[in-house]
């Protein structure tokens, strides 16, 4: 198959990904929303305000970055790792398998599904934000590709997650073990200049710290950490993960016998 | 050009078991093949490796000339599978299902949203095209899945068990479709554990047992090697005793019926002189069971037997 006959195939994949958030968005999008409002009124708007400020900004400003990056994180790995693992475990995932769908396809089209709906929620956080807080944004540029660039970490994480998932309990171990405690510990609530420096050198080395503080950049336009080497770490996740999913996809691990 | 081509096929899975054991196997273009065998023959194991479903351990797989090694993409869209499990994606519609597989195989949506129309309506599905798949039958199930699985127009066609759990009134409105399909050229691979099935339909036939292909022949061929086969005879007045008739083994079923076991050197002309001879006057007749059924059987029951007698001699040696 050409490149222009796996173009469809990609638009295939996107579409019915994407048609798969949108229909059951009371699932998708929906609970990101109510969670984030109760963040910024207990967080923000309760605690928030005998923090006073943080970061040479109120803390509800402080924070809707950092909320804004943990929805697109949490829902572009949900998305993608229920997404391939049910098609996995209800067996449609064969009907790309026996067809002659690269896997490179394979790969970018869940992924786009997981950045679609990780936008579409940030989206909706954004706005709910709003309702709590003056948001600008001083680097749009930055922003906008910090959020999709985040977006497709987490989604060719959830990908390798359900490439190796054999239950559904597999499907929630890293979200609950992993994915969570490194985002609340990756600067959402605080910078980390509060930190003691042991503790503030131990969370250079959470690559989530580097995202958050990238959107917090391209939108209050201050930072922990250097934006270039923000992106220069991501970029390097997203060249590695791409490679992890190829590799596993090629060799058939979790999806060929 | 070979449909398909393996050849020196083994499969060893991670848990040390052998599903195939080198096994050589050609398909004619256009060709209507049945591939037979017990559970865990292999047959499956077979399939997925031609589909890609599963990993070969070694050898050589050629589909319409084109290798999964080293020409994967063009073998596989020769290639329409409808799997033995059912594996819809239960949330979609149907015309989405369809639609979808063609996309995967490049196919453009406008394009694609034509040729679902027409598998569709040829199986039946049109006016269901709007249900999410679950909601169907198990009979449209497995009609979608045949939908699905033909919609690029593949040249070769492989069913696993593709009326299991059909009824029979499907299974044949099935049945005539596959042949009108084999008749405008695409090759099939059917296996199916109804060997009347595999009777009726099909041309060529292949047995594999225990990862080993134990019959590969004609399906006409395959069936001259019954030795002998059952008919059972309908009487028009009872009988108390079975008649003795010369040459022929004759058993009482019940008042009605007789059952006769014909060899293969004897005709029946000679058995109908005989029961004419002895004054039985027959109604109507039928095979006691299918003969390929019969041929099956036997087939698997010796190879079972040296099985377990080389078993017994090494244990003997031991």
């Amino acid at each position: 198959m050409d490149f222009q006959h796996q173009l469809i195939a990609l638009d295939t994949i996107v579409t019915k990904e994407c048609t798969r958030v949108l229909r059951i968005w009371i699932q998708t999008i929906v609970p990101p929303a109510i969670t984030m409002t109760l963040y910024f009124i207990i967080f923000g708007n309760l605690i928030g305000r005998r923090i006073g400020e943080m970061g040479g900004f109120e803390y509800m400003q402080f924070m809707a970055p950092g909320l804004i990056m943990m929805s697109v994180i949490t829902n572009s790995y949900g998305n993608v790792v229920s997404s391939f693992y049910s098609a996995k475990f209800q067996g449609h995932l064969q009907e790309m398998i026996v067809a002659p769908t690269a896997n490179w396809v394979i790969v970018l089209g869940h992924v786009a599904g997981g950045v679609a709906r990780g936008l579409a929620v940030g989206l909706v956080v954004t706005i709910v934000a709003l309702f709590f807080t003056r948001l600008e944004v001083q680097h749009p540029f930055i922003a906008i590709s910090m959020v999709i660039l985040t977006a497709f970490v987490f989604s060719m994480g959830g990908m390798i997650n359900a490439i190796f998932a054999k239950k559904f309990d597999d499907v929630a171990i890293i979200p609950s073990f992993v994915l969570g405690p490194l985002t609340y510990l990756g600067g959402v609530f605080y910078t980390i200049s509060l930190l003691p420096d042991f503790w503030a050198r131990l969370s250079t080395f959470n690559p989530i710290l580097y995202m958050v503080n990238g959107l917090r950049y391209g939108m209050l336009g201050v930072s922990d950490i250097s934006i270039v080497r923000a992106y220069v770490i991501i970029l390097i996740f997203v060249v590695g993960l791409f490679w992890v999913c190829m590799y596993l996809l090629n060799r058939g691990v979790g999806i060929r016998e | 050009m070979h449909a398909l081509a393996i050849r020196s096929l083994w499969k060893t899975y991670p848990n040390g078991v052998e599903a195939l054991k080198g096994i050589d196997l050609k398909v004619e273009e256009g060709d209507f093949f049945a591939l037979l065998g017990p559970n865990g023959a292999g047959k499956t194991t077979a399939i997925g490796i031609v589909t890609s479903l599963v990993n070969k351990t070694s050898g050589d797989v050629k589909v319409f000339g084109h290798s999964i090694d080293s020409e994967l993409e063009a073998a596989k869209a020769c290639i329409g599978v409808v799997p033995q499990e059912l594996n819809l994606n239960q949330w979609d519609k149907v015309f989405n299902c369809v639609v979808n597989q063609a996309g995967f195989y490049g196919i453009p949506r406008r394009e694609a949203r034509e040729r679902t129309e027409t598998v569709l309506r040829e199986l039946q599905l049109w006016d269901r095209r709007g249900e999410t798949a679950r909601n169907l039958s198990g009979g449209m199930k497995r009609r979608l899945m045949i939908a699905r699985s033909l919609v690029h127009g593949p040249k070769l066609l492989i069913l696993d068990e593709p009326t299991a759990g059909v009824d029979i009134e499907i299974r044949r409105s099935m049945w005539d479709f596959l042949q009108t399909i084999n008749r405008n050229g695409t090759t099939i691979i059917l296996t199916t554990h109804y060997l009347e099935e595999a009777e009726n339909l099909c041309r060529h036939v292949a047995i594999i047992d225990d990862g080993v292909i134990v019959e590969d022949d004609r399906m006409s061929a395959v069936l001259r090697k019954l030795h002998h086969e059952v008919f059972v005879l309908n009487l028009r007045q009872p009988v108390d005793v079975a008649p003795k008739l010369n040459g022929f083994d004759v058993e009482r079923v019940n008042e009605h019926e007789l059952e006769v076991q014909i060899h293969k050197d004897q005709d029946l002309n000679s058995l109908f002189t005989a029961l004419s001879t002895a004054g039985v006057e027959v109604i109507s007749m039928r095979n006691k069971t299918n003969r390929l059924e019969e041929l099956f059987v036997r087939l698997i029951e010796r190879r079972e037997n040296e099985r377990n007698r080389e078993k017994v001699v090494e244990e003997l040696n031991l």
